[in-house]
Order: structure tokens, then C-alpha cells, then sequence
């Protein structure tokens, strides 16, 4: 049977996560690092001793920025944050809850917004995160000076062609 | 010269003064912009972190429409440069998964138009001596620190930015327009766009942090290229360590005197105007 480290690998298809040689330069430099609940470089060491629910079910993969600093900086070009889009795929196919449920609810917003209308309508994204996520004041301080400044259209733009913006959702669908 | 042009989703919503002054600014130095046809969205972070095939082919599917142009394509917004070089380099590298992208997409992919970001375009093509010698107001008392952050950059082998560690181009364009430009350390540490909404109290501290630093480093604003940044830095720090955040070609149309660069400057959460105004630049 294919260990959680092999499918991890096959995955990431580049350098194999045990070319890490723990020197903790990807932590060193992540910005994120301080809030997540292990450590970029622990989340390899815990991938190679197989604790896949740990893992999946970590604020960690959630927390990561994307702001790919780990690997511009790996001595041993290990492709952390691929690892990490990784995780987080493997993740929502397993049907593992987001531990950071908003992150992944914001993400699902963004891509209706696409599947709509081809492009991203902000208003209509923002609202739609909200009513999913629950969290209904944040930002209600900004909103107004936003729309006052004309930040905020309120026409959804649109790609004429969506049929095959749809097809490509549909042909690409994981779950 | 003449380029395709992927506005993005953001160009022609929050960042619509990066689109108005990127307009104007290349009209100015003579590059012909042409709209990719029908464009669509790039997927951004949310389909990368959720859906690599996805991921791949939303971007596939503007290249492939930007190709039919046969001009390299100019890809102002940060985040959209990222997901398109990363599906560039994703489809020449990987054969297997360039066929079932183009089946995805339902279209072949050619891979023979250049994707690039006007801070190359300007700073390689039209040149800085070129930039000099069409400023008609320099920007005399503006200390700009240069922010170029995360996704112009990384990772390196995939943005082929030059000197992605120190990057330096937007800091020539800035003093070429006479800014006093600040440097530093700050250039390419993350400002955490992506968590901006879903993880607001991580993302004010990492802004506060950038906040200081600039202000350390003696700047009186910031200058950008990317709508994340901008959104973020504009909106997200604690209320006394805002600064003015421009985007830099908003700063190369004031300096050109471009009819409209004013206008721009109005739709800021962090009224620059007084900064400006106070230095009599506008």
C-alpha cells in the first residue's frame, strides 16, 4: 500500500520531501510560522512518520500565505508550498474539515464567483463568503468608505464565452 | 511597441486605478495595449489551493486566447503574472499534463507568446533614459520605499524576475521620476493578501510590521504593482501607522503629466492628496 509520503511526493512531482535535511531556513523565513500549529519543516517530518490525520487536519496547511519564500530559499529545492496545496487538496477530497473552516469557505466563494460569471465580482463574492462563513460585521467599518469611493461595482462583469469557463469546472471537478 | 493585455478581475474592480494608469502611462510611452479576447478569470489562490488541474487551466484557457494575438501579453496584476507563469511553466514541463489541460480547455496550447510585467516592459523596453525625458513634474519630496512582495517573485525559477531577493527595477523608475526613494529590507516580505478577509488579525500585523519598517526607513508613502498589496496595505493597518499607498505607474502619470492621473488618487482609502498636495505635486 502507498504511504502517506509516497502519495505526498507523487503529488508535489519534484523533489522528493526527503531531500530535507531539517535546516529550518523554510520556517526561519515563513511569515506565517508563528501562528500555525507546526512548523513548515515539522509538517515534512510528520508527512515521513505517516501521521496523515494530524496533518490534513492542521491549522497549518490552511495558514500557509502561498507566499512561496520556503522554497525560493531551500538549499535542497524542496517544494514546500506546493506541499502545502497539496495537503490542503488531499484534505478537502478526504472530506477532512478545514481546522481553519473560514479560509477554505473564502476560497469556495472566489471560485463560485468564477463559475458564475467568468470573472470575480468582489460585492457579490464578499457577500456570498459571508453568508457562508458566518462572520457578517467584519469589515462593516470599511465597506461604506469603499463603495463611497467607488472601490465597489455593483454590475457582475462577465466573460461572454461561459460555456467554456463551466466546462472547464466541470471537467477539472474533484469531489 | 505593441502587447496583449489581461486586465484581470481586480484591474477592473478594486485596482481600477492600476488599470486607468497603466492605460495612460503606456499610451504615453508609445506601447499599443490590446485586450485579450473574452478573457477570464486566473483562478488566483483560491483555485491553486484547492485545485491543482483547475488551477492550471483557468490560466491555460487566457493564454491560450492571448495567443491568438501572437504578441507577448503584459499582465499588470501581480497575482495573475504568478498563476500564468506558473501554468506556463507547469504545461512546458509536463507533457502528459499539457494534454489534458488542452483537453480541459478544449483547445491546443503553443507556449510562443512571452508573459510579462510592466515593471519589465517599462524598465527593459522602453528604458529608464526614455522614462527621464518625458517627466514634466518630478516628484520632488516623495519618499517612496519600493514594495515588490510575493507573487512578481516567487518562486524564482518560475517569475524569472531579475534579482528576485533585491529586486531593483521599480526603484530606478521611481527615481527616474525624481522620488527620493528609501531602501529597505522590507522590498519582498509577504503582506498577507490571501488570508486578507478569512484571517484579518494575522494580516494587520503583518502589515503593521511593514507599516514600521517603512517609516523606519524614512518613506513617506509606498509604491506597488500589485492589487493585493494595495488592498492590503491600503485597508488593513491599525489606523496610526497608515501611509499613502500608490501603484507606481499611478506616480509615472503624475510625473508625465497625463491628463486624469489625479483622478485615480480619489478612490484610495488612504487619502494620498494631502501628502501631494502638501509637496505641491498636484
Amino acid at each position: 500500500m502507498e504511504t502517506f509520503l509516497e502519495a505526498v511526493n507523487k503529488k508535489i512531482h519534484g523533489v522528493p520531501l526527503q531531500a530535507c535535511y531539517h535546516c529550518r531556513k523554510c520556517t526561519a523565513g515563513c511569515p506565517a510560522a508563528s501562528h500555525m500549529e507546526y512548523n513548515p519543516n515539522k509538517v515534512i517530518k510528520m508527512i515521513q512518520n505517516g501521521q496523515k490525520d494530524k496533518v490534513l487536519a492542521s491549522s497549518t496547511i490552511w495558514l500557509c500565505l502561498s507566499c512561496e519564500t520556503c522554497i525560493t530559499r531551500c538549499p535542497n529545492q524542496v517544494d514546500i508550498a506546493r506541499m502545502m496545496d497539496v495537503l490542503r487538496q488531499m484534505a478537502i477530497e478526504e472530506g477532512i474539515a478545514a481546522k481553519e473552516a473560514n479560509v477554505l469557505k473564502f476560497h469556495e466563494a472566489f471560485l463560485s464567483s468564477i463559475k458564475f460569471g467568468g470573472r470575480v465580482h468582489e460585492m457579490m463574492m464578499t457577500v456570498h463568503y459571508k453568508l457562508k462563513s458566518g462572520d457578517l460585521f467584519s469589515d462593516m467599518d470599511i465597506a461604506p468608505a469603499m463603495f463611497l469611493k467607488g472601490k465597489l461595482s455593483l454590475l457582475p462583469p462577465r466573460t461572454k464565452d461561459m460555456k467554456s469557463v463551466k466546462n472547464i469546472f466541470e471537467k477539472t471537478k474533484t469531489t | 511597441m505593441k502587447v496583449s493585455y489581461y486586465p484581470g478581475c481586480s484591474l477592473h474592480g478594486m485596482a481600477k486605478e492600476y488599470d486607468q494608469s497603466m492605460k495612460a502611462v503606456s499610451r504615453a510611452l508609445n506601447i499599443e495595449l490590446k485586450e485579450v479576447d473574452d478573457w477570464s478569470c486566473c483562478g488566483a489562490s483560491a483555485a491553486h489551493n484547492t485545485n491543482f488541474d483547475l488551477s492550471v487551466a483557468l490560466p491555460a484557457r487566457n493564454l491560450i486566447a492571448a495567443e491568438k494575438d501572437a504578441m507577448d501579453v503584459m499582465v499588470p496584476c501581480a497575482a495573475c503574472f504568478n498563476r500564468f507563469k506558473m501554468a506556463e511553466h507547469h504545461l512546458k514541463s509536463d507533457k502528459e499534463l499539457k494534454s489534458k489541460i488542452e483537453g480541459v480547455v478544449g483547445a491546443k496550447y503553443q507556449g510562443g507568446i512571452a508573459i510579462r510585467n510592466p515593471i519589465d516592459i517599462i524598465y527593459n523596453e522602453i528604458g529608464i533614459d526614455a522614462l527621464v525625458a518625458k517627466v514634466v513634474k518630478p516628484m520632488t519630496g516623495l519618499k517612496p520605499v519600493s514594495y515588490y512582495g510575493c507573487l512578481l517573485l516567487r518562486p524564482p525559477e518560475v517569475c524569472e524576475f531579475e534579482n528576485y531577493e533585491n529586486p531593483f527595477m521599480m526603484d530606478k523608475m521611481m527615481g527616474a521620476i525624481g522620488a527620493d526613494v528609501k531602501n529597505w529590507s522590507y522590498k519582498t516580505d509577504c503582506c498577507g493578501g490571501s488570508l486578507s478577509v478569512s484571517k484579518t488579525a494575522i494580516v494587520v500585523e503583518m502589515c503593521d510590521k511593514l507599516m514600521s519598517a517603512a517609516k523606519e526607513a524614512g518613506a513617506n508613502c509606498i509604491v506597488t504593482a500589485c492589487p493585493m498589496c494595495m488592498a492590503n496595505l491600503d485597508m488593513r493597518p491599525s489606523p496610526n501607522m497608515r501611509m499613502p499607498v500608490f501603484y507606481f505607474t499611478e506616480l509615472i502619470s503624475l510625473a508625465l503629466g497625463l491628463s486624469g492621473s489625479k483622478e485615480t488618487f480619489k478612490s484610495h482609502l488612504v487619502d494620498p492628496q494631502p501628502l501631494l498636495s502638501q509637496l505641491r505635486l498636484i
